[in-house]
C-alpha cells in the first residue's frame, strides 16, 4: 500500500471520529458522553505509558505523580483569580498561583510541559536504575508528589484540593489531544529514534554495545511519555472539575497500567483498544457498587467489587495471556483489508 | 526534650522499627529467592490483623490463640498465592510475576473491602499489654517492651531455620543459583513455598502487632507499612535477612526521631521513607548488606 493512501485513510478514519462525536454531542445523554471522555483521556494516559514501558522497557509506577502534576498546573491557570480566592481557605495562594490565569489550551500544554520538565528531572537520577527498582523509585516519586500536594496549602490548597474548576475538557478537546497523541507516538515510533527505542528495550547490552546513547534515549522516551501523562491529568481535572490528593493514589496508576497489559506491551493499537474496552468495563462494574434505593431504605452496594472484578482480570491476562490483546502486533489498514479479502475469497 | 522523653522516643522507634523489620523480612526473602518484589506481601499484613480481629470478635477466642491461628492461616495463605499467581510465571520475565503481585495486592485489599468494609474498626488489646508501668522514672507501656521483644523471637528462630536447618540451607542455595538447585535435587518448589510460607507468617506477626501499635483496621492499612518496609529491606541491601533487619530499625528510627526534633516535619512522614529509597537507589544500591547483582548478559 502506497504512503498516499495510508494518509488519506487516516484523515478519513479521523473524519469519521469527528462525525461520530457530533453525532455523540447532539444524541448521548451525560453519562455516556462522560464515558466517551474518559475514554479519551484513558487512551492518552495509556498509550504514554505504553511508550515508556512497552517500547523503552522502562517499568515505571510513576504515572500518577505527571498526572498530578497535568492536573494541579492546568487547574490552577484555568481557574479564574475570584475563584481561587474563594477556594484557598486554609491558607492564601501565592501571588503567582493567585493570579496566573491562561486559555485552557495553554493550560493543558503547560500541564504536560512541567510534567515533562519534572520527569526529565527526576529521570536524571532514575533512570539508570534497572527494571523492578525503577519501578519502585518511581512509585515512590508519585508518593512523594502526593505527600507535597498535601503539604503545600499555598500553592494546592493541600488535602482539600480544588473544586469547581472550569469544565473546558469536552469531547473536542478530548479526543482532539488524543489524536495527537497517537500522532506523535506513532511518528515517533516510526523514526530512526523508535528502533533505537525498541533496541533498547529488546537488549539494553546490546544497544549500548552498538553505541547508542542508551540514558539518553531513555530520557528522551520517559520525557514525551510524562508530557503526555500530564497532559492526560490536565484534561481529568477538567473534566472532573475537582481534585485532591486522594485522587493520585498508586491506583489511578494500576487502572492504566492494566489498559497496557491488557492490550499488549509495545502495541499501540492494543492499547486503544484496550483503553475502549477497559473505560467501559469499568463504568459497567460501577453498577455492582452502587447502593439501590428501595422505598427509601437504602440497599448498600458492594464497595470495592469492582476491583476485585478488575484486579482478578488483570491476574487472569497474565497468567493466560501475557502479550495482551495484540502482543506486540499493530492493527494496519493493509492487515484491516488482508481479513476482509480473505473473507470475500 | 528530657532524657525520659528520649528513652520514650528510643523505645517508640524500637517498637516501629522492629515492626518495619518483620515485613522487611518477607520481602528480602522472596526477592532473594526469585528476584521478584512481592507487592502482595503487605497485604498479609493486613490480612493477618484482621483475622485476629475476626477470631475474638466471632470466636470468642482468647488473644494469644487467636493470634496464633491468625499466623498459620496467613501463612497458608502466602503459600496460596504463590502457586496460583506466582509459580506459573518462573519462566516469564520477572516483570510479569511483579505485574501478577500487584494485581493480587489490589485483589486482596479489595476483597478485604467486601467482606470485611471500609470502615476503621477498633481493636481489641489484651489488659496486661495497657498497663504502664514504673522503670527509672519512666513510664512505659508493656507494649512497646512486648512487640520488640517477640520480634526478637521470631527473627532468631528465623535464622535458626535459615542457618541451621536443611531447608534453610536449600533457601540459601536457592538464592545463589536457582537453576543449579535444581540439578543438586534441592526441591525447589517446596523450598520457595516455605518460604512464602515464613514471610506471610512474619507479616502478620508484625500486622497483628501493628494493630495493637495503632489500633485501628482498614482494609489499605497494610499499603503503607509494606512500602516502607520493602525500603527498609532495599536499604539494609536486599537479599540479605540481617540488612532487613538493620534496616527495618534504622527506618523506624528516622521517622520516629525526625518527627520528635522536627515536628513540623509531621506532615512529610510519609515522604521521608521514600526519599530515603531514592537515595539509596542513586548512591548505594547494593544497600547497606546487599551483595552486588550482576546483569547476565
Amino acid at each position: 500500500m502506497r504512503r498516499g493512501q495510508t494518509v488519506i485513510l487516516n484523515l478519513v478514519a479521523v473524519a469519521a471520529l469527528g462525525g461520530f462525536l457530533w453525532l455523540a454531542e447532539g444524541n448521548f445523554d451525560g453519562y455516556k458522553i462522560q464515558i466517551l471522555n474518559l475514554i479519551a483521556i484513558n487512551i492518552i494516559l495509556a498509550l504514554s505509558l505504553n511508550l515508556i514501558y512497552g517500547f523503552t522497557g522502562l517499568f515505571s509506577l510513576g504515572h500518577a505523580g505527571f498526572m498530578a502534576i497535568g492536573a494541579y498546573i492546568c487547574s490552577i491557570l484555568i481557574m479564574s483569580p475570584d475563584q481561587k480566592d474563594m477556594l484557598f481557605l486554609l491558607e492564601p495562594a501565592y501571588d503567582w498561583v493567585q493570579n496566573a490565569h491562561a486559555p485552557f489550551l495553554v493550560a493543558v500544554l503547560a500541564g504536560g510541559l512541567v510534567a515533562a520538565a519534572i520527569g526529565a528531572l527526576v529521570g536524571f537520577p532514575l533512570l539508570r536504575l534497572g527494571d523492578d527498582y525503577l519501578g519502585i523509585a518511581t512509585l515512590g516519586f508519585a508518593e512523594i508528589i502526593r505527600v507535597l500536594a498535601n503539604n503545600f496549602p499555598r500553592l494546592t490548597n493541600g488535602a482539600l484540593g480544588f473544586k469547581g474548576i472550569p469544565d473546558y475538557a469536552n469531547l473536542w478537546w478530548n479526543f482532539g489531544w488524543c489524536v495527537v497523541t497517537l500522532y506523535v507516538i506513532v511518528r515517533l515510533l516510526k523514526s530512526n529514534t523508535g528502533n533505537v527505542l525498541k533496541a533498547i528495550r529488546d537488549d539494553e547490552a546490546a544497544a549500548r554495545a552498538m553505541g547508542v546513547n542508551v540514558f539518553r534515549y531513555k530520557l528522551l522516551s520517559f520525557t514525551v511519555g510524562a508530557f503526555f501523562a500530564g497532559v492526560g491529568g490536565a484534561l481529568l481535572a477538567s473534566l472532573l472539575t475537582t481534585i485532591d490528593p486522594k485522587m493520585f493514589l498508586f491506583t489511578l496508576t494500576f487502572n492504566i497500567l492494566m489498559i497496557v497489559v491488557a492490550g499488549g506491551l509495545g502495541s499501540l493499537s492494543g492499547t486503544v483498544m484496550a483503553g475502549i474496552g477497559i473505560t467501559v468495563l469499568l463504568e459497567w462494574l460501577r453498577v455492582v457498587e452502587n447502593p439501590v434505593d428501595l422505598f427509601g431504605y437504602e440497599l448498600p452496594g458492594v464497595p470495592g467489587m469492582r476491583m476485585v472484578v478488575f484486579s482478578l482480570a488483570l491476574i487472569m491476562i497474565i497468567l493466560f495471556r501475557r502479550e495482551g490483546l495484540m502482543g506486540m502486533r499493530e492493527l494496519h489498514w493493509q492487515s484491516l483489508f488482508k481479513v476482509f479479502s480473505r473473507g470475500r475469497a | 526534650m528530657n532524657s525520659a522523653t528520649f528513652i520514650q522516643h528510643m523505645l517508640n522507634s524500637l517498637t516501629l522499627g522492629s515492626l518495619y523489620a518483620l515485613v522487611a523480612i518477607g520481602y528480602t526473602m522472596v526477592y532473594g529467592i526469585l528476584r521478584l518484589i512481592n507487592f502482595a506481601h503487605s497485604e498479609m499484613f493486613m490480612l493477618g490483623a484482621y483475622f485476629v480481629f475476626w477470631g475474638i470478635t466471632l470466636a470468642n477466642l482468647p488473644w494469644p490463640v487467636a493470634m496464633v491461628i491468625a499466623i498459620v492461616v496467613t501463612a497458608t495463605l502466602g503459600i496460596v498465592v504463590d502457586q496460583v499467581a506466582y509459580r506459573p510465571l518462573r519462566d516469564a520475565p520477572r516483570i510479569s510475576a511483579l505485574i501478577s503481585s500487584i494485581g493480587v495486592s489490589f485483589f486482596l485489599q479489595n476483597v478485604a473491602i467486601v467482606f470485611f468494609q471500609a470502615i476503621p474498626r477498633e481493636v481489641y488489646r489484651p489488659q496486661w499489654l495497657e498497663d504502664p508501668i514504673i522503670m527509672g522514672g519512666v513510664r512505659v507501656l508493656p507494649l512497646t517492651l512486648f512487640v520488640p521483644l517477640l520480634s526478637l523471637a521470631l527473627m532468631l528462630g528465623l535464622i535458626w531455620i535459615v542457618y541451621r536447618t536443611k531447608a534453610g540451607l536449600g533457601m540459601r542455595a536457592i538464592s545463589k543459583d536457582i537453576e543449579t538447585s535444581y540439578l543438586m535435587g534441592v526441591p525447589v518448589n517446596r523450598i520457595i513455598a516455605l518460604t512464602f510460607g515464613i514471610g506471610s507468617a512474619l507479616a502478620a506477626a508484625s500486622g497483628i502487632m501493628w494493630a495493637l501499635r495503632y489500633p485501628q483496621l482498614q482494609p489499605i492499612m497494610g499499603t503503607i507499612p509494606g512500602f516502607k518496609a520493602f525500603i527498609a529491606a532495599v536499604f539494609g541491601g536486599i537479599g540479605s535477612i540481617q540488612g532487613a533487619v538493620i534496616g527495618g530499625l534504622a527506618l523506624g528510627f528516622i521517622e520516629i526521631m525526625t518527627v520528635a526534633f522536627f515536628p513540623d516535619l509531621a506532615g512529610y512522614r510519609d515522604a521521608f521513607a521514600f526519599v530515603l529509597l531514592i537515595a539509596v537507589l542513586m548512591f548505594k544500591p547494593t544497600g547497606l548488606l546487599g551483595e552486588r547483582l550482576e546483569d547476565k548478559v
